[in-house]
């Protein structure tokens, strides 16, 4: 802290302030001990536009406010460490943001009020309309296009603030900026925009604009690993230069981070959409953290380092849960080359086919049902129908629960989300450890929408290539109910399914809604 | 603040970053991203500086649009990603007890 004579200043004036307001505050109970803390913060801001206007920079009571909105934002991510306590998780990210957008507001001297109001006005409207009006089912490309958002965010107010340095207290007596800013500004910058062109790829596949297949360059290796290399080597170089004459590489580094972005999403394919979510989750986190180290602001490190960590980590548990590793999905082309050899071990074998009756007649008499869905439950709409289905087997006294896979579903936790629109309490919903062993006892395996991830062959089948992945265990149960549009196409991987040939199976073949009311009537 | 410490809290904060993601139950993971990205527009701070410093130099008034636009596309994914979790959030409900 090299300002201490200021807070000198600063703090008598401000005790005097927020002792004459706090009293009336502290008679509404429920809101006393949030409100004292957001006046406090609030009116020790108030202090500070003078000391900015006067060329100073920070006091360190606005350090503390964005420190402050830091620790909120960790605690509305703790607060989702169960449902009961994620609303106010939630509540808590929203102060945090408000603290820091006001202490920000406050503490610079603002040449343009009318203009950022207009600006977040129209931002949040039509975030807030977007987040009303958007299926549940749509979740993976909402997620994608707000990375894209931040990604670019971040070019934006890099490529700022290069060219007024001044504004950002980033420059020295010479007015050059300071050369560890400039590595900050060029890795901030080149993170954004790989964070933008490849959140927009992802949209644009998770959206269905764009074909899931990979795109296969040749020779995509060296070029990805040759432009990543051009982009540290323009960095170092933008560094130790002169800032006249940087302006070529500075762009040079926002282009190239550009057209990277775009290489290293094509060549990945739609299977492996959930990783790459998260990864682009991952590098928003990143975007911001560098950007964070820029300005100094400790609101923004802690939140960087916050969402870099969780995107990390949901990336991690996705390839875990598919057994693959990360550096070979980052590598793509997963799906790619499924079509060929199917064709030519394809054999007819016997299978056998239910009927909505033979379903419902068979889980009435059941004691237990477990539900796995998958992500074409999803796309046949048929939560709604199939939670109708679960509730009349338990008037009938049968135990449903649902068995949930890691990467069920588009991204993580996507069908969570699903089932709980559908009104399925989440109590009833397990997690693949705590439910693979209640196969083994389960009258009823109820497939819907699911295929690779019920697949024995990633246990018994070496030459696989889903060998290795965790699944559900439905072949123990009784008797299985097999969900499916037709015998033909089967899953993401293209492997086929012990599961549909097995003496216990029942195939029904329809779409996933229709079977779920069709069961439901015969019930 | 010199580089040392803001580096300091930076690796503090993956740290606690780590501890808290990993104690998510996984239910909760599609919110979880919701959220994040929601906290991660804190970069509309950059957005606002640039925006709020205005013409005072070379370059300052190509900044203070970038900086508007920076606030829009922020604001954006404040509004929409707190407002999509707590959608969200709304709907996980525990069974009914009879």
């Amino acid at each position: 802290m090299r300002r201490d004579q200021s807070a000198v200043a600063v703090i008598p004036a401000n005790a005097g302030i927020s002792s004459n307001i706090a009293p009336s505050v502290r008679q509404i109970p429920a809101f006393a001990g949030m409100t004292k803390v957001l006046m406090a913060v609030l009116m020790f801001c108030f202090a500070t536009p003078a000391m900015a206007a006067s060329g100073e920079a920070v006091n360190p009571w606005v350090a503390v406010a964005y420190l402050v909105s830091g620790v909120l934002f960790i605690l509305a991510l703790r607060g989702l460490s169960s449902p009961e306590s994620s609303r106010r998780g939630n509540r808590f990210g929203m102060i945090g943001m408000l603290i820091a957008v006001v202490t920000t507001l406050v503490t610079h001297d603002i040449a343009s009020l009318p203009e950022i109001g207009v600006a977040i006005a129209i931002g949040g409207a039509i975030g807030f309309v977007i987040a009303r009006r958007i299926p549940m089912t749509d979740m993976p490309q909402l997620v994608a296009a707000f990375h894209s958002l931040v990604g670019m965010a971040a070019v934006l107010v890099g490529i700022a603030a290069y060219l007024n340095p001044g504004a950002f207290n980033i420059v020295d007596a010479a007015g050059e900026i300071l050369v560890v800013s400039r590595v900050e500004l060029g890795l901030g910058v080149a993170i954004g925009a790989i964070t933008f062109s490849g959140s927009v790829i992802a949209f644009l596949k998770l959206n269905g604009n764009m074909s899931g297949a990979p795109i296969m360059l040749p020779g995509r290796h060296v070029i990805n690993l040759g432009v990543l290399a051009g982009i540290i080597g323009l960095t170092a170089y933008f560094a130790v230069l002169p800032t006249v004459e940087t302006a070529m590489i500075f762009w040079t580094i926002v282009a190239l981070a550009f057209v990277i972005g775009f290489l290293l999403i094509i060549p990945i394919g739609g299977a492996d959409m959930p990783v790459v979510v998260s990864m682009l989750n991952s590098y928003s986190g990143w975007a911001a953290a560098a950007m964070g180290f820029t300005l100094g602001n400790t609101a923004m490190i802690i939140t960087g380092a916050l969402v870099g960590s969780s995107g990390a980590i949901l990336s991690y548990i996705m390839c875990k849960a598919m057994n693959r590793s990360f550096i070979s999905v980052i590598a793509g082309g997963f799906g790619a080359d499924s079509g060929p050899s199917e064709g030519a071990e394809k054999i007819d074998r016997p299978w056998k086919r239910g009927s909505a009756e033979d379903a419902a007649y068979m889980m009435k008499q059941a004691e237990s049902v477990i539900i796995v869905p998958g992500y074409g439950m999803a796309v046949a709409q048929a939560q709604h129908a199939l939670r109708e289905m679960g509730d009349m087997l338990k008037e009938e006294g049968v135990s449903v629960k649902y068995a949930i896979h890691p990467v069920a579903g588009r991204m993580p936790g996507h069908m969570n989300v699903l089932l709980a629109e559908a009104n399925v309490p989440y109590d009833e919903v397990f997690e693949l450890e705590d439910i693979n062993s209640e196969f083994a006892q389960a009258d009823v395996a109820f497939v819907i929408g699911a295929n690779d991830v019920v697949n024995p062959a990633a246990k018994t089948d070496k030459g696989s290539p889903i060998y290795g992945m965790p699944v559900f265990d439905v072949d123990k149960a009784k008797t299985i109910f097999f969900i499916k549009r037709s015998m033909g196409g089967v899953g993401y991987a293209g492997v086929d399914n012990e599961v549909f040939y097995m003496d216990q199976t029942m195939m029904l073949l329809s779409d996933a809604k229709k079977m779920c009311e069709d069961i439901v009537k015969s019930l | 603040m010199d580089f040392i410490s803001i580096l300091s809290i930076f690796v503090l904060a993956c740290f606690v970053g780590y501890y808290v993601v990993w104690s998510v139950t996984p239910a909760l993971h599609t919110p979880l991203m919701a959220v994040t990205n929601a906290i991660s527009s804190v970069i509309i701070v950059g957005a606002l500086i640039a925006a709020a410093a205005g013409s005072q130099a070379d370059g300052g008034q190509t900044a203070k649009w970038l900086g508007l636009v920076g606030v829009v596309l922020a604001s954006v994914n404040i509004f929409g990603g707190f407002a999509v979790t707590e959608r969200m959030l709304a709907m996980y409900k525990k069974k009914e007890r009879k």
